[in-house]
């Protein structure tokens, strides 16, 4: 397979770190962000890997990352200038947007660029909404497709790998569309220091966005109950006994 | 294992760039997701997890500062974060970077030909070559001006001999820059590995550092050719100036040492329960844990300021003095008092902390011991040398 020359856009967001032990702020709407690190949310940077690595394979082309978030996002930016990408778009806004206000906003950014792909995570893992994808599509009016496993292009056609339930399935798609990344699309690189330091240098274009209004509201954030008490098996006949009857009459699974 | 949490109790993070912050970053998640899985078996077994180092180079920290071809050239403050997040892994593992870059590709760029840089600093900083640095003798250490390693001028080069002691890297390096004396004028010198003559023999049955390699250099008649010398290294001055690099490092790596056994005591002694409630609900248990957080912040900031001097061009010997004693006495006393505070766990390698403690007692003795560096600052207090000669 002969990969061609893309442009490519990747859509990333800045979310709490998978690995954060999240408090709800006292508002009881938001999370409490004190001392909180941030990252580029897993999905997509798979897909920016993904991204980088089509353009390795052709020789040429160009990633443009893009962000919706506050001023403080540049470092997700950065970080994925880091990895590799070409250039960056910012369009700063505070406060939390539902997928529909974030797809508007970067449909209006992108709607007149040149490009032969549009790279989305799956979700990010803070709203798992799952939706900015399709949703940019739509304004598009490109193809769409979502959880994609793997992703090859030739010729003006992308070939995109799902794993269904039990199945696996390959779709061909013309281009210009919208892919989003599932697990196991790529892995993505450290960014390296060199590409660190190169990060810099690259344009890295800011500016403000006004959403649309927002169509959903987030009237409540809770944490989920805590787990029970965890309760350890002694590797005895007698141990594994006891574990099979709990999980019949008191789990009810069996 | 849960994901470490920084201790940043001053908001120091606000004080770094967003360069420097993703370098740490970037060496952070590098450390937890491909270097920790490996040390403990390394560490029991005593030997270096060599797979790692061309992913070392590929992150671009193997002597990735200096000014030099296509190389990185991040700042010191960069380049401490690094350190600092490598010995968070483990101090064999900065142990390694620091000779590699400070020891071994600092002196051949500061004091070697054109054609000794094009030769070694691509390689060294790719992973394709190790390097070592032979200053400690047998007979040698805190005193390195009473070396017996001897050059003598042999036709075009030279005839070294004599022996090192304490090298890391030794065994398993390319090249060793190895200090010795030619008309009694302390030079540096390339030995490539496989030089007729040279050896390079592990010294096995360290109870520190058990994740490097630490070895003997021996040479016997080693015949060097011209272009083995480095030619703008004369006096102790040429090797004082790598350790200074070093040292800095050293600062900046045990740090992030301590910062590991704080994180790791913190949480320990919040699910640990005596007595019916957790041992961190007892006052004696959070003194300790206050006083830890109090030295590595200190530390955190003295580090911070030594690494603005130094990209300054202002940074000078008896700080850096001040800053490698003050970081190694606190990381140790840290992660004494951690071993401590983990009770019989504190002694099982499912936990890091002693670990790190028997890695700090070789941090606390390498690059100048922290006598040694307390004679020097006691010089440059009073201006009287109390290192040997009565004066
Ligand atoms: C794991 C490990 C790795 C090392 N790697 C390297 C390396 O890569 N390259 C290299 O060249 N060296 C290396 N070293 C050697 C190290 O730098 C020396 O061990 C160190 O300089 C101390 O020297 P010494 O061991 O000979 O101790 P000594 O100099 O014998 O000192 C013993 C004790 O006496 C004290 N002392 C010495 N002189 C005085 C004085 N005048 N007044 C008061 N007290 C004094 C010291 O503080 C110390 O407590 C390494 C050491 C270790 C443990």
């Amino acid at each position: 397979m002969t990969t061609p020359p893309l442009k490519t856009l990747v859509c990333l967001k800045r979310v709490v770190d998978t690995e954060t032990r999240v408090r709800v702020a006292p508002d009881g709407r938001e999370i409490d962000l004190a001392g909180v690190q941030f990252i580029i949310a897993p999905y997509d940077e798979m897909a920016v890997e993904r991204a980088l690595q089509l353009r390795e394979a052709a020789g040429d082309g160009r990633v443009t990352v893009l962000t919706v978030g506050p001023e403080a996002a540049t470092k997700e930016l950065r970080s994925a200038l880091a990895m590799g990408a070409d250039d960056a778009l910012h369009l700063v806004c505070d406060g939390r947007l539902d997928a529909a206000q974030t797809a508007a906003l970067i449909a209006e950014a992108v709607r007149d660029r040149d490009l032969d792909l549009v790279l989305c995570g799956k979700q990010a893992t803070d709203d798992d909404d799952a939706a900015v994808g399709p949703l940019l599509a739509a304004h598009l009016g490109w193809p769409c497709v979502a959880f994609a496993h793997a992703l090859d292009v030739e010729g003006r056609t992308a070939v995109v790998r799902r794993e269904l339930d039990g199945e696996s399935e390959v779709l061909e798609v013309a281009l210009p569309a919208v892919v989003t990344a599932q697990k196991g699309l790529a892995e993505p690189r450290y960014p390296g220091l060199k590409g660190i330091m190169a990060a810099k240098k690259k344009p890295l274009e800011s500016r403000r966005a006004e959403p649309p209004a927002a169509r959903t509201e987030r009237v409540a954030l809770a944490l989920p109950p805590a787990r029970g008490a965890l309760r350890t098996v002694e590797p005895t006949a007698e141990g594994l006994r006891g574990l099979l009857t709990a999980l019949r009459d008191e789990k009810k699974v069996l | 294992m849960a994901q470490f949490e920084a201790p940043d109790f001053f908001e120091i993070d606000l004080l770094l760039s967003e360069e420097e912050r993703l370098v740490r970053d970037t060496v952070r998640a590098w450390v937890g997701e491909r270097y920790l899985p490996l040390v403990e078996r390394a560490y029991r077994e005593g030997y270096f997890p060599a797979q790692v180092i061309p992913e070392l180079a590929e992150l671009g920290v193997l002597g990735g500062n200096l000014d030099y071809g296509d190389f990185p050239r991040f700042g010191s403050v960069a380049y401490g974060l690094v350190l600092q997040e490598l010995e968070r892994g483990d101090s064999g593992l900065r142990s390694f970077v620091s000779v590699q870059g400070s020891l071994v590709m600092y002196p051949i760029w500061r004091y070697g030909t054109p054609a000794q840089k094009d030769r070694w600093l691509p390689a060294l900083h790719a992973g394709r070559a190790v390097g070592c640095f032979g200053l400690t003798e047998p007979d040698h250490g805190s005193d390195p001006g009473g070396m017996q390693t001897r050059a003598v001028k042999d036709g075009e080069g030279y005839v070294l001999n004599g022996a090192k002691m304490w090298i890391t890297n030794g065994t398993v390096a390319d090249v060793a820059v190895v200090w010795a004396k030619l008309d009694g004028e302390i030079r540096g010198f390339l030995v490539e590995k496989g030089t007729p003559g040279f050896s390079a023999p592990e010294q096995r049955g360290k109870h520190s550092l058990r994740a490097s390699v630490t070895s003997e250099l021996i040479f016997q008649d080693v015949r060097l050719p011209a272009d083995a010398l480095l030619p703008d290294a004369r006096g102790l001055g040429g090797p004082l100036a790598c350790l200074n690099q070093a040292r800095a490092g050293i600062a900046w790596g045990v740090v992030g040492a301590a910062m590991a056994c704080y994180d790791e005591v913190r949480r320990y002694g919040l699910t640990r329960r005596q007595f019916g409630r957790p041992l961190a609900s007892f006052q004696l248990y959070q003194a300790k844990l206050v006083d830890m957080l109090a030295e590595i912040t200190k530390a955190q900031l003295l580090n911070l300021r030594l690494g603005r001097l130094k990209d300054e061009g202002r940074a000078t010997p008896p700080q850096v003095s001040l800053a490698k004693r003050n970081a190694c006495a606190m990381a140790l006393e840290v992660a004494r008092t951690a071993r401590d505070m983990l009770g019989a766990n504190g002694v099982a390698d499912e936990y890091q902390t002693m670990r790190h403690m028997c890695n700090l007692e070789s941090v606390k003795t390498y690059e100048g011991t922290h006598d040694i560096h307390t004679l020097i600052l006691g010089r440059h207090i009073t201006g009287i040398d109390a290192f040997g000669a009565a004066p």
